[in-house]
Parts: C-alpha cells; structure tokens; sequence
C-alpha cells in the first residue's frame, strides 16, 4: 500500500492505495467520483478522459500513483458555480448527446482540444476526437457541440 | 481490469533509475507506459516492480544544434508533434508524432518508449530506420541499423536505458500510412528521406518488424518521384498475414504507401 496524495478538482485528497490502483478506480471507488466512465477499459473509448496537470489523458492507463502531486480535472469539476462549462452548455445546446455515457470523456477531450488549437473546424475536429468512441455513433452532434463551443470560447 | 500487484517508484534521476534496475532485474521502466499499462492489465507482462522515469527532466527535451536534431527519451508524442525545432527540421517527423494513437496517448507516450518496445506497427521504428538515427543509451550509442533486432525486440541489453535519440536533418521527408480502422495501427506505413548520402526507405506495420526496402531507396536517389517506386513490389513472403490482412495485400499496400510518402516528401 502507498499513500497517494493529489489535487482533485481543486480539492487536495489523499488515501492508501495498492500501487496498481488504475487512476479511474481511485476517482470512482475511492472518491466517489463516478461522472468518470469505464467503457472498454483497454485505452480504446476515451470515456475515462480526465485531465492532469491540464492535459487529456485516459484515467484507465495510467496507475493514480502516476498522478501523485498532480492537479486532476474530472466532468465534476468543469461547472463552477453552478454554471456549466460553454463546452457543456454547448452539448446541451447542440444535443451533442443520446445516451450520454461517452459524454464526459467527449467534453474532457473538447476542453483540451480546444485549449491547444482554440476555434477548429469539423474535420480537425473528427482528428482530436480519435480516442473518444460513441456507440450511439451520435458524432455529428458531438462535432457540432465542439465546433460551437470553439469558435465561442476562441471569440470570448 | 486489474494488472497483478506490483512495487512502485518514482525515480528522482537517471542514476538512481539505473542503480533500482541493476537492483531488480525484474523491474520495469515505466515512461508513457501507454503499450506497458494495457499489456499489464491483460496479465501479459507481469513485472515485479516499476521506475518511473517519466518525470525525469533530464530526459525530456526536444534541442536542434546545425543540422542535427536530438529528441530525450521521455518526450512526449504530443510535444515533438507540436515543436517548432522538429516542424522546422524534419516536418515529416512532427507530422507522423501528431497522427500516433489519440491525443490522450500522445499525452502520455513518449519516443524512448516507442522505440524500446519496437512494436511491428509502431511508428517510430520507421521514421528512426529511415532517417539514420542513433539511438543514445547509458551505455553507447547505436545506430538505428543495429537497434532493431525483430518483433518486440531490440539490441539494448539489460539495464540499457535509452536516453537520446538523435536525427540527422534530411533534405526531405515524408510519411504515410494505411491504418487498420479498429486498432489504428499501421497494416504498413513508409518513411522516406532523401539526404545527401541517398534515400532511404523504412517500412513498418508490415512485416515482423521494420526494414528497409533497398530496391526503393536505389530507384529514388536516381529519380525522386512517386513513379520511381510504383512498380518495385516487397516479396510478401516474411511479411504479416491476419484476419486484417494477407501478407500479399501488405506487400502491394508497402508500394502504394512509399508512392504516397514520396508525394508527402515532395509536398512539404
């Protein structure tokens, strides 16, 4: 067992893990915080996408270990205020939805994208979205959501 | 899924990383650990313990010095995909980090990584074979010839850590690859680079590991077109076969993808 200490949407946590602890599982399991998904555990999906130290990674490939020290984003921690993030107010807007499992790793993806290339066009959008399956394939409202919350968030 | 228990430690420096690796044989380096994780978590690799190096500083820079441009071991596809040194001196080079796995992955795997594991379908081995790199470890240095032994194979040797990879700049490169639709890894991809000293040609995806193709490399530096290399077919005979592809469809894929790398080359 180790103890691992992290920053957690904004909130310092710690606890005693085994050292094979998957990121995703600590912030399910042990916070609580199950907004994180678990769709293929095998990297394919994206659907565990959170950020650390403001980079997308899949939460199912990396030990939480890894992420000792680390400043960790998850779906959770995107509204603010009560407020939702212009990347979720723009899947609400643009029903970039169905059933919404794949939803938080879309959005957490989104926000890194858009963060790195600011406003994107449909296709560059399609290439971001690589790692990020919807079994719905509902892709063309997600790429809509993206498109929008890009050029709102590169004209703000 | 749950990989069996393991030890794990942070190392602080390239010598102590060394020192728990002479310590443990066993142990594994961790990097990127985006092939190492999955594979644990399929029970397939199984190590007792894993040194993180992959927040090691010292192996972490992307440097261009004259005609040379020198990437550390630990740095991420990501960050070679969107540096300004390596679009400047090898285009194809950024180009082919910005197409690996998904940004997440480039987030977190690293070239050091890539090349140590030399998956057959890996990209990396190719862009290193053909650009005449020289892989840089704690113990010597080795020229991309020597590096790749086979499949999942490399001449490092226990203990070896690779620290540096260094890239002679070419007068042009490129880098094109037909991608399986599920794995997106390459079923064949191509790297070429034309320098002073000739062409050459690195094939990945398609066989057991990544080789040259010699017929090619003579043809282009005569005449570096796409036609100089449409009608010089690899034998298909030691080349991969599999529900995704026969050996014979990979060999006629090689060609067509060497066609298009040398149309990217030309393009750039």
């Amino acid at each position: 067992m180790t103890t691992v200490s992290m920053t957690v949407n904004g909130k310092p946590v710690s606890a005693d893990i085994e050292d094979r602890t998957l990121l995703v599982y600590f912030l399910r399991e042990n916070l609580r915080l199950t907004g994180t998904h678990i769709g293929c555990d095998t990297s394919q999906c994206g659907a565990c996408v959170v950020h650390v130290d403001g980079r997308a990674v899949k939460a199912c490939s990396m030990f939480a270990v890894q992420a000792e020290g680390a400043e960790v984003t998850t779906i959770e921690g995107l509204a603010k205020d009560g407020k939702l993030h212009p990347v979720q107010e723009a899947f609400r807007e643009n029903h970039g939805l169905q059933c919404g499992f794949c939803t938080p790793g879309m959005i957490m993806t989104a926000v890194d994208a858009i963060r790195r290339r600011g406003a994107m066009d449909r296709e560059t959008i399609r290439h971001e979205l690589e790692g990020n399956i919807c079994r719905c394939t509902g892709y063309h409202n997600i790429v809509s959501s993206i498109e929008d919350a890009s050029k709102k968030m590169s004209a703000a | 899924m749950i990989p069996y228990n393991f030890e794990y430690t942070r190392a602080k420096s390239l010598s102590e990383a060394q020192a728990m690796l002479a310590k443990n044989p066993d142990a594994k380096l961790l990097a990127g650990g985006q092939t190492l994780i999955p594979t644990m978590k399929m029970r397939l690799a199984n190590p007792s313990a894993l040194i993180d190096i992959s927040k090691l500083e010292e192996l972490s820079f992307i440097r261009a010095s004259g005609d040379t441009l020198t990437i550390g071991a630990t740095t991420k596809h990501g960050m070679i995909a969107a540096s300004a040194d390596v679009k400047r001196m090898i285009p194809a080079l950024a180009h082919m980090a910005s197409h690996i796995g998904d940004p997440a992955v480039r987030a977190m795997g690293t070239i050091g990584g890539s090349l140590a594991n030399n998956d057959p379908a890996a990209d990396y081995p190719a862009a290193a074979l053909a650009l005449n790199a020289t892989i840089k470890t704690t113990k010597r240095e080795i020229k991309a010839d020597d590096f790749f032994t086979g499949m999942f194979s490399t001449a490092l040797e226990d203990g070896e850590i690779i620290t540096e990879i260094s890239f002679p700049k070419p007068d042009r490169g490129g880098y094109t690859k037909f991608c399986n639709p599920a794995s997106r890894y390459p079923m064949a991809g191509v790297f070429v680079a034309q320098t002073k000293n000739g062409v050459r040609v690195g094939v990945t995806g398609a066989g057991p590991g990544v080789f040259r193709v010699e017929a090619m490399e003579a043809a282009l530096a005569k005449n570096f077109t796409p036609d100089a290399v449409a009608n010089i077919a690899v034998a298909s005979d030691n080349l991969n076969s599999d529900i995704h592809a026969t050996a014979e469809y990979r060999a006629h894929l090689v060609t067509v993808m060497a066609k298009r790398a040398v149309e990217h080359a030309l393009a750039a």
